[in-house]
């Protein structure tokens, strides 16, 4: 790495050497540790799972059992239940970090902070959105999904969860120095969280009626692509934003 | 010309500035806005001609359409005052931004309230899950959590810069969210007024609409400055020339 083009010089006063760490070090840096924070913190992982299972549970009981009717919201269902849990589960995003100073830390090196806020939204989704995913089949089973829809509603939500966590990473970072975060990030989130829901619910549903799905699935590819690039720049400046107030 | 635009551009920055260019300009638009609005107003409603299908339940279009039209251009002025806030750390741009969103919210429910009355003789509904519906309702969403997000913090310039990122993400949003509804589900009339066609109505019944939708512009700008005004003498009261300003009443 020492002649990486891109990598940062920083001079140590004690080793005269040049310590050269790149952008690509201090991401997969990121994600180790927080893999690891997560590994020694499994009840995080769990709950949202949980969350999601008992959602899903609720609404056989509120509304009706059978299952005619439950295959014509099971769609809507899994989906809003999936964006529930994601978003419950962003509060653990920046708040530990903000506590124990550790975010500060990476607000001030000389990395792009969008790199490391990358890094920590693929941690997120990687133990909330990708467990969500392979659980809601076993959960659509339950909803009595007809069986055209399954292979969709696993694409769709592979490929929605990643757009959730990226962003609700934003909201994660405006409110991260607040009190009483939870209601007020809701507020700020759920709203731009509709689009993914329409086109996920609406590709599903376009499965079941066997109809063509490769419009929606692409839809739903732009929309991550438009939010991979733009989600960790705009995280990071809300970022520096909370931490100064 | 560039640079007198650069160098008005700077002036406008400065609070005080601000504070007295509006203060003449306040007059002129609470005139303005006062003609067109009552000059609309009785035009749209004893002269215009009737709806040979709605009757007279048309006539709300003439709050409606404005109602609308201004609820999504004050989200992009908001975005736009957010941004120059954000980049080149305008304390003006930013009370300009905290004063749109609470006029903005009004606009906003104003068309989802006329939209609802409207509704009613004419679909049979209150409410229906239409595409321009509830593209309306999540704008109305959007603008209370930048009000909220304002209120949230205890600096109110972390408050501005935090809510000037989230409109700028809503202004990416309101697209995407406009098509995906859009696709979704419609019922809603298509677009009143487009720049680049003719509009389908007579020009007896669009004519006292354009002079109303220029109205509600020109009210929009005069509560605006006010609002601005006041946020301008609420944060700046330590300064010399707002002790002044008070000192001489």
């Amino acid at each position: 790495m020492a002649n990486d083009k891109h990598s940062l010089r920083v001079t140590d006063k004690y080793s005269p050497q040049v310590i050269s760490v790149s952008s690509w070090r201090a991401f997969t840096g990121t994600l180790k540790r927080d893999l690891l924070l997560v590994f020694r913190r499994r009840s995080d992982v769990v709950n949202p799972l949980l969350f999601f299972t008992i959602v899903v549970t609720l609404f056989p009981l509120g509304i009706s059992p059978e299952s005619e009717f439950l295959a014509q919201i099971a769609a809507g269902v899994l989906w809003v239940a999936a964006l529930l849990a994601t978003l419950l589960s962003l509060d653990s995003l920046f708040q530990q970090d903000m506590a124990d100073g550790s975010l500060e830390q990476l607000v001030i090196s000389p990395h792009p902070l969008a790199v490391m806020v990358l890094s920590k939204v693929l941690v997120h989704w990687l133990v909330t959105g990708l467990p969500l995913t392979l659980l809601a089949p076993l959960l659509a089973v339950m909803m009595f999904l007809p069986d055209e829809g399954y292979s969709t509603l696993f694409l769709t939500l592979l490929m929605g969860t990643p757009t959730l966590s990226l962003v609700g990473a934003i909201g994660a970072a405006l409110t991260v120095g607040l009190r009483r975060t939870g209601v007020l990030m809701t507020l700020l989130i759920l709203p731009l969280y509709i689009p993914v829901l329409i086109f996920g619910t609406g590709a599903v549903i376009s499965a079941v009626n066997g109809m063509a799905v490769a419009g929606h699935l692409a839809i739903m590819g732009a929309m991550l692509m438009v939010a991979l690039v733009m989600a960790p720049l705009a995280a990071g400046a809300a970022l520096r934003i909370s931490l100064n107030g | 010309m560039w640079k007198t635009f650069v160098a008005w551009f700077h002036r406008m920055g400065s609070p005080k500035w601000f504070y007295d260019i509006t203060g003449r300009w306040i007059p002129w638009f609470a005139v303005a806005s006062a003609l067109l609005l009552i000059a609309g107003t009785v035009w749209a409603l004893a002269f215009a001609p009737e709806d040979y299908q709605q009757g007279n339940s048309f006539r709300i279009i003439y709050i409606h359409v404005p109602a609308a039209i201004l609820a999504q251009s004050i989200f992009f002025l908001m975005a736009m005052a957010g941004a120059v806030g954000l980049i080149w750390k305008m304390k003006v741009a930013d009370m300009v931004a905290k004063s749109c969103a609470p006029i903005g919210a009004s606009m906003t429910f104003i068309a989802l309230f006329t939209g609802a009355v409207w509704g009613k003789p004419t679909w049979g509904a209150w409410w229906v899950w239409d595409a321009r519906l509830t593209a309306m309702l999540i704008l109305l969403f959007l603008y209370f959590g930048v009000i909220a997000l304002q209120s949230a913090f205890d600096s109110k310039q972390s408050g501005a810069r935090a809510s000037a990122i989230l409109s700028l993400v809503g202004v990416v949003n309101i697209p995407i969210i406009k098509y995906s509804v859009e696709w979704w589900n419609t019922l809603h009339q298509p677009a009143t007024f487009t720049l680049t066609e003719k509009p389908a109505m007579p020009a007896e019944m669009w004519v006292p609409l354009l002079v109303m939708v220029i109205g509600f512009y020109c009210f929009f700008g005069t509560i605006l400055m006010m609002r601005t005004r006041n946020e301008i003498l609420e944060r700046e009261k330590r300064t010399h020339w707002v002790q002044g300003l008070l000192s001489k009443k």
